[in-house]
């Protein structure tokens, strides 16, 4: 049985076509890298998994129930959680509440018993806080807890934007370019934060533009091009293909 | 002559003698002079760093609220009645920027058109009271509920819509409400009002004294305090917060923006109609004229006065637009030139507000 079956899955804006007929299929614990050229269509692919976008045609399976169509907020609670290309923190908040909050559809006490500041509000609130910060400390950023997350560092916010969706407990997670813009050992902390997600016993599908990263770690890659699927495989089956290397080296490199 | 019209002398001799035609020579010299020395300080004054307050580093946040409550429990022994009456209202504009300030500085939803609810709770309370006969306490949960549920109606198709267009919506459902008061002549008698509203009673005693009319309007706001506190440190306030902070990343955390954002409106509203109810029993007496645009700006401009999304900042909001005008009173003419240069400077100077919203949630 599949995780995830993405079938046939189109999505237009007006004229331009940002997907076209992309199909895959994803198997639980692995780690999927999709690659491609800048507008590609890999953001607009991961939007239209989480219910940021409508899809213009195809369908989305997770675990056996079609989720394509379902609002953003029903898919996390499916169990989908994803981070951002361009970081999307609540940047006034510190961090630890930012990851408070991804557990919002976990909480299950009501407007009276917070008013009225029941035992088991305290108990729940308590450990919301307590989990949080387990997360923050899986992602090694536990020591900025009550630090604003727009206080924290470029590297540190993508590494929160991870703890945040974690802290959804999703049975899959989506991360956009988690290391675009971080050092060479930043990178290869998130390596290995990657590879410990996928101990837990998560799904991951990882956007990388780094194809010496995306070799290592991935199970399987998709590569999408003008937002059509031209190769999908092991990293071996991609790196030798013909169709993958003439996107990303031209015509001539292919002969 | 461009440079010149640019120039901090310019800018105060249009002020000066645009008040001209108002006053004498005097005060137009005299405001000539103020509002020069202003421009020209003003570079200066903001390089200099205002410090924050640090509420939970000084351990401050227990002893102010518990001192402030102190102070406000004994003034009604040393003021005069003059005096009460004023603070009373400021009690009630309190629980108007507490709900306001849940909408638009919780969950960052823009409403110009918060009076109507004001003015939802005070007619329903007229109403039940003067053609029901129905008393001040069973009315009160009624006005509340109402007010709330008016707040869900304008907010189902409200929220569709977001910044600009949000405004101009609930501006314009203000004025609906307003205009529907003015000319339902037969129901709500129309600008003529509703005089002869019963004062509460607890066992047939009456709490129309203003001594005993303060108690009870600085009860009702310590239990608004503490109630939106309480939810401002729950899920649901923390809902709200990454609302505003980031609405797509709060939909793909699992909230359902529209669902909370609704709630907000709900329960912001609920306390305007509790307002509302408190003021139509205060006065006795209701009247369109009450619940203008210019009340819905008032109360905005609290919330933003003290600190956008600070439940505190927004009682200090109150105060002081529900105080200061009135210490201004001998001023006369000047007091709404002085307070809105107040509030210019503020803005220029601390665009966050007096208290901001960090200082207080620094310990969160
Ligand atoms: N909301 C939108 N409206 C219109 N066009 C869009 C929208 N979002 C994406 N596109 C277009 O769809 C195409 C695919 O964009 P997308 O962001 O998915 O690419 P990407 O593979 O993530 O690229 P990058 O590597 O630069 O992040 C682009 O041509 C983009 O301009
Ligand atoms: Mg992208």
């Amino acid at each position: 049985m599949h995780l995830l079956d993405v079938k046939g899955v189109t999505k237009h804006f007006g004229g331009i076509k940002a997907i076209e007929d992309v199909s895959f299929k994803i198997q639980q614990e692995s780690i999927v890298s999709i690659i491609g050229p800048n507008g590609a269509g890999k953001t607009t692919l991961f939007n239209c998994l989480t219910g940021l976008a409508s899809v213009t045609k195809g369908s989305i399976t997770f675990m056996d129930a079609a989720i394509s169509g379902l609002p953003a907020h029903k898919i996390l609670e499916a169990g989908i959680a994803r981070t951002f290309q361009n970081i999307r923190l609540f940047s006034d908040m510190s961090a630890i509440e930012n990851v408070m909050v991804a557990q919002h559809s976990k909480i299950k006490y009501g407007f009276a018993s917070a008013a009225l500041r029941t035992a088991g509000f305290r108990k729940s609130e308590l450990e919301t806080r307590q989990k949080a910060f387990e997360y923050l400390e899986l992602s090694g950023i536990d020591s900025f807890a009550d630090l604003p997350a727009n206080s924290l560092s470029y590297g540190n916010q993508r590494r929160l934007e991870i703890a945040r969706a974690l802290a959804a407990e999703p049975k899959l997670i989506l991360l956009d370019e988690p290391t675009a813009g971080m050092n060479p050992s930043e990178t290869s902390e998130v390596m290995t934060l990657i590879k410990r997600i996928r101990e837990l016993g998560k799904t991951v599908i990882l956007i990388e533009h780094d194809m010496k990263l995306v070799m290592g770690i991935s199970d399987r890659i998709v590569v999408l091009d003008h937002g059509v699927k031209i190769s999908e495989g092991t990293p071996d089956e991609v790196r030798t293909d013909p169709m993958v290397i003439e996107a990303y080296l031209g015509k001539e490199a292919a002969h | 002559m461009k440079r010149f019209l640019h120039s901090p002398v310019a800018s105060a001799l249009c002020a000066a003698l645009l008040f001209l035609p108002l006053k004498d020579l005097k005060s137009a010299v005299i405001l000539f002079v103020f509002v020069l020395a202003g421009i020209s300080a003003a570079p200066y004054i903001r390089k200099l760093k205002i410090p924050q307050i640090p509420f939970k580093a000084s351990g401050l946040s227990g002893f102010l609220p518990v001192l402030t409550i102190t102070i406000f429990a004994l003034l009604p022994f040393a003021l005069k009645d003059y005096y009460l009456d004023v603070l009373i209202m400021f009690g009630i504009y309190a629980l108007l920027a507490l709900g306001l300030n849940v909408i638009v500085g919780f969950t960052g939803q823009l409403n110009l058109g918060f009076a109507a609810f004001y003015a939802i709770g005070a007619y329903t309370y007229a109403l039940l009271n003067t053609r029901l006969g129905l008393g001040f306490w069973p009315s009160l949960p009624i006005a509340a509920c109402f007010a709330s549920l008016s707040g869900l109606v304008l907010g189902v198709p409200a929220l569709r819509l977001k910044g600009d267009y949000l405004a101009i919506v609930t501006l314009g459902f203000g004025e609906i409400v307003r205009i529907v008061l003015n000319n339902w002549d037969t129901f709500t008698k129309g600008p003529n009002g509703i005089a002869g509203i019963e004062p509460p009673y607890i066992a047939g005693f009456s709490l129309g004294k203003l001594q005993y009319y303060y108690y009870l309007v600085f009860m009702v706001v310590i239990a608004a305090v503490f109630v939106i506190r309480r939810i401002e440190f729950s899920k649901t306030g923390r809902a709200w917060l990454a609302i505003k902070e980031n609405e797509i990343a709060a939909s793909t955390m699992g909230i359902d923006t529209t669902a909370y954002k609704l709630y907000a409106f709900a329960f912001g509203t609920f306390w305007a109609g509790i307002a509302g109810t408190l003021f139509a029993a205060k006065m006795q007496f209701v009247s369109p004229e009450s619940f203008t645009f210019m009340e819905s700006v008032l109360i905005l401009s609290m919330v933003i006065l003290g600190g956008i999304g600070n439940v505190y900042g927004s009682i200090l909001g109150a105060f002081i637009l529900v105080i200061m005008p009135e210490l201004l009173r001998d001023a006369q003419l000047y007091r709404m030139l002085i307070l809105g240069l107040c509030l210019v400077v503020l803005m220029i100077f601390r665009p966050q507000g007096l208290i901001g919203a960090k200082d207080a949630s620094a310990g969160r």
